[in-house]
């Protein structure tokens, strides 16, 4: 298409789009509802293209499809696309959710409403671009631009303290990437190549390969977020916009577990190895610790902020047990994640769209007034806890069991996080939709309307169809991921041989 | 006769430009008031002038004039960055000027003036031409400094300038009769033929008190403390002219110095120059943050600028020459930006400078609001824009050299300078609209955008720029 790949069309087509919307004059509401219109298409257009591309994705091979190539930098750095198993279900799920959010925003944004679709549909291209990226300067590139619309989507469009939280997200996140950035210019120093192809297979020197674990963890840790480096993300999720909270809990925190599973397993093995029981520890103490905190908020959006970073918990865990099943379930966490948490943030939009508040205490017995919300409500907070027959069950358990084969103290105690999670997402469920309903406020709320139906209703689909048959994305990260740990072994056997052939 | 005729042909630009400053006073003194506007438009034709020979004349490399002289690929790459940037500082500075009431002739004739001495700065072969540039560049930069003569701070500034440079001077000469003394010759390949490897006291001495003098010029700490105080009271146009062009000719015949006269002694100077990047660095970073004043601002972020050019030198090497380059001309192209921005920050016909009148400005310029903060991200290094690709350069040269320590300070610094470019972007971006800016000239207009585009826009074509950065690094070795 245009002497560009199928990947380019999906990354860049979402700029063409902002173009469009940044030519329209004037500020009356039909220019605004046009540009709502276009970003709409747009997003959706994306992801008919992401579909096609899924239609002639082929699950059984683990090589990088849709491969294209073009000169760049020169000095090694290159253009280079293309997706594989791992990343292509997050390809499919940014996709998916940009035109829910646009859509979720068509009423609660009426402020700077052009800019705001403008600044989602670059987001969209940078995002795409994280994981169709084959160049780690390109995935650099795209990971650290990411920054610049979300910063300003908090900052404009957020709450009273949006100043503070989109500082905070802003140079929490650069701080760790820069030292990232060190790691790549020093891996390119012994590959002499950027190429993230070439650079799966080089092997790197023990000693270096610490650091340049530490240096991706630094990035990588801010942006999953891992205990004790996730503050920033509560903060973040309350005061962003609902559309923004979306896709920072749907697509940005992946970003953070891509890397894993990209670059820090493959590319360090003997590093991932060795620090192993690290992520082993913060990733329990998340889970624990961020669902005992979950279980005090008195802000809805807190709270569902913090049970992400005890679910992030479960997927750092499960990549770095390093077996089939952890790195597989790692990867479908993820992907559930980004559906559940995504219709969570978007149930409290709607409750906030109605109120303007995010306290729990403001709302009580919305069964009576709204039942068809309770019901979806109910659905999203089962998978969030991790009922069999919804998509969270399939994640966890995947995870837990790809753990307990390796160590099941860290499997155990990660299965406690399970009754928390319980305990956390009834109690809340308890409070918003139980409860009497005898707060005036509430006396007129009404259910959803048509439009915000449409939003949830593929997402419910989603969510209990993936429960009940997640073979679409297990299958597709297959072959991959099989390939990914067979590397790994035999990059740990060899150091393994190779010691003893020393002593 | 055919000789020296060749010899002139090497410095046509210096020439050109020298001939035409004569021109100019004259049809000053001639004219009198009314001709400040000709005399603005003929001074830009000849800085246009010097380019367009730099660019379409004679690649060849020559050392003339008895080894004082030097033309070479990097040479010519930095007199095209200095020039551009006199030329555009000169053009945008016509209105305000205006506005301000000093648009005087002098005010083009200065510029052509102090331009002309960093030429011959950047082409200097040996230590006399050095001087000769040097003082030739800061005569006319005093003046420049205190050209508003009826404000008290851009007085107080020229003042401070003329007082502190002089001292610099001082300085530098002390180091270069030491050089003198224990090398016997003023010119750098002499002096680094003599060094060959062994440095002795004297010689380190005399090092020393060079780079005083040139870490003066180039605003490095610990010899920054003239810096704020003189950017921030100097007329804008002028601010914008020492951070711009005088900024490419210090960093330029530093690197000349330092990589033609000792590549012999590269411990010796590597650590000067670590310890004066990391410290410029830091400094930059942490003290910018309470500014309130968007040119204060900006000299400490110039400090900090200088101190990440530096680490491209430290690394040392093609790579790291080729990365300082990049990142000067990168860093010429920002800050042009930057100041055709607080060029047209004007209310009610009076000009503004703090921070907090930008507030709101995505609301009532929404145009100016999106560049701005381009540049400030950009300044900020953040990828795709053209500042990341600055920083990649350099850092990536010190890490190949093995300098890890630096990069890690350099990068985590950079985080902390993010936070006050952050600042401007949430003034402008989430505050409330404070009152709009006047209609701006469209001089700094043009500027911004045309800066902002290329920015912006750096990454779709860098072929041909990263070409010729290697290309004149290549010359100094």
């Amino acid at each position: 298409m245009f002497g560009f790949g199928i990947l380019s069309c999906i990354v860049f087509l979402p700029l063409a789009g902002a173009g469009f919307i940044l030519a329209l004059r004037g500020n009356d509401e039909a220019t605004l509802e046009n540009a709502r219109r276009a970003a709409l298409s747009t997003t959706l257009i994306v992801f008919l293209l992401s579909l096609y591309a899924y239609a002639r994705f082929d699950p059984s091979s683990s090589a990088f499809q849709f491969v294209e190539e073009k000169g760049w930098f020169g000095h090694g750095l290159v253009y280079k696309m293309g997706v594989d198993g791992i990343s292509f279900p997050f390809v499919l799920l940014t996709t998916f959710l940009m035109p829910i959010c646009i859509l979720a925003s068509w009423q609660s944004i009426q402020t700077r409403v052009k800019e705001y679709m403008v600044t989602f549909l670059v987001l969209e291209t940078l995002m795409v671009g994280v994981f169709c990226a084959l160049d780690l300067v390109l995935f650099y590139l795209f990971f650290e631009g990411a920054l610049i619309p979300m910063f300003l989507i908090i900052g404009i469009w957020g709450h009273e303290r949006r100043v503070y939280a989109s500082f905070k997200f802003f140079l929490y996140t650069f701080a760790g990437s820069v030292l990232m950035l060190l790691a790549i210019m020093a891996m390119y120093g012994v590959a002499r190549t950027t190429d993230i192809t070439v650079l799966l297979h080089t092997h790197f020197p023990s000693s270096m390969q610490k650091w340049l674990w530490l240096a991706f963890l630094a990035s990588l840790a801010v942006k999953t977020p891992m205990w004790p480096v996730h503050t920033w993300l509560p903060d973040a999720h309350v005061e962003a916009p609902t559309a923004g909270s979306v896709i920072l809990a749907g697509v940005l925190l992946k970003f953070g577990g891509y890397g894993f599973i990209r670059f820090s397993l493959p590319m360090f093995p003997e590093a991932s190895a060795y620090f192993a029981p690290l992520v082993f520890a913060l990733s329990v103490i998340a889970i624990i610790y961020t669902s005992l905190v979950a279980l005090v908020q008195d802000d809805m959006k807190k709270l569902i902020a913090y049970t992400s970073v005890a679910h992030m918990g479960l997927v750092t865990m499960g990549i770095f047990s390093m077996t089939p099943q952890g790195v597989q379930g790692a990867v479908f966490q993820m992907v559930s994640h980004g559906l559940v948490s995504a219709a969570l943030f978007l149930c409290v939009g709607v409750l906030y769209d109605r109120l303007h508040t995010h306290e729990i205490a403001a709302y009580g017995g919305l069964v009576a007034r709204m039942p068809i919300y309770a019901a979806v409500f109910m659905i999203f907070t089962l998978a969030n806890l991790g009922l069999p027959g919804t998509s969270g069950f399939i994640g966890e358990f995947l995870t837990l069991l790809g753990t307990f084969r390796i160590n099941s103290w860290v499997a155990f105690l990660a299965t406690t996080g399970l009754i928390w999670s319980a305990a956390y997402a009834l109690y809340l469920y308890r409070r918003i939709i139980f409860d009497v309903l005898d707060k005036p406020s509430l006396a007129a709320i009404r259910d959803f309307s048509w439009r915000e139906a449409t939003l949830f209703a593929p997402l419910v689909a989603l969510t209990i169809f993936f429960g009940v048959y997640p073979a679409p994305v297990l299958e597709a990260s297959a072959a991959a991921i099989s390939t990914l740990i067979k590397g790994y072994d035999t990059a740990l056997g060899e150091t393994k041989t190779a010691a003893l052939a020393f002593h | 006769m055919s000789h020296l005729s060749a010899a002139l042909a090497h410095c046509l630009p210096e020439l050109i430009l020298a001939a035409g400053v004569l021109v100019l006073v004259l049809l000053g003194a001639v004219r009198g008031k009314e001709s400040d506007g000709l005399v603005t438009e003929i001074a830009a034709g000849l800085l246009g002038a010097a380019i367009l020979v730099i660019l379409l004349g004679g690649k060849t490399n020559a050392i003339v004039f008895d080894g004082a002289f030097i033309n070479d690929g990097f040479g010519r790459f930095m007199k095209v960055l200095t020039l551009a940037g006199s030329l555009v500082t000169l053009v945008m500075s016509r209105d305000f000027l205006a506005a301000e009431k000093i648009d005087k002739f002098e005010f083009p004739i200065l510029i052509l003036l102090s331009t002309l001495g960093m030429l011959i700065l950047i082409s200097a072969a040996g230590l006399i031409a050095l001087y000769l540039g040097l003082e030739l560049m800061s005569l006319a930069l005093y003046v420049l400094a205190a050209f508003h003569r009826d404000n008290i701070r851009a007085s107080e500034a020229g003042l401070k300038y003329f007082v502190l440079g002089a001292l610099s001077s001082g300085m530098l000469l002390y180091g270069a009769s030491l050089l003198y003394g224990f090398a016997g010759t003023v010119s750098f390949a002499g002096i680094a033929e003599t060094i060959n490897g062994k440095a002795s006291l004297g010689v380190v001495f005399g090092l020393v008190f060079l780079m005083v003098g040139l870490a003066f010029k180039m605003s490095a700490v610990p010899f920054h403390m003239w810096t704020p105080d003189v950017y921030e009271g100097a007329p804008t146009p002028v601010t914008a002219f020492f951070i711009t062009a005088v900024k490419m000719a210090a960093v330029a015949i530093t690197l000349r110095v330092i990589l033609t006269a000792f590549p012999g002694i590269a411990p010796q100077w590597r650590q000067i120059v670590i310890f004066l990047s990391i410290l410029s660095m830091v400094l930059g970073s942490f003290a910018a943050i309470g500014q309130a004043n968007i040119k204060r601002l900006m000299a400490y972020s110039t400090i900090g600028h200088v101190g990440f050019a530096l680490v491209g030198l430290a690394a040392g090497g093609e790579a790291g020459v080729a990365g300082v380059l990049a990142y000067m001309a990168i860093y010429l192209v920002m800050t042009l930006g930057t100041f055709a921005g607080i060029l047209s920050m004007r209310v009610n016909g009076a000009g503004v400078e703090n921070i907090s009148d930008l507030s709101g400005l995505a609301r009532t310029d929404g145009v100016m609001a999106f560049f701005f903060a381009m540049m400030m991200f950009s300044l900020a290094g953040v990828p795709p824009l053209a500042g990341f690709f600055a920083k990649w350069y350099v850092f990536n040269a010190a890490i190949q050299s093995g300098l890890y320590p630096l990069a890690v300070i350099g990068v985590l610094s950079s985080v902390v300078a993010a936070f006050y470019y952050l600042r401007v972007v949430k003034v402008m971006y989430f505050d409330e609209p404070a009152p709009a800016f006047d209609r701006p000239a469209p001089a700094p207009r043009i500027v911004l955008a045309v800066s902002g585009i290329l920015v912006v826009f750096l990454f779709a074509y860098p072929g041909l720029f990263i070409d010729a950065t290697m290309a004149a690094a290549r010359s100094l070795f």
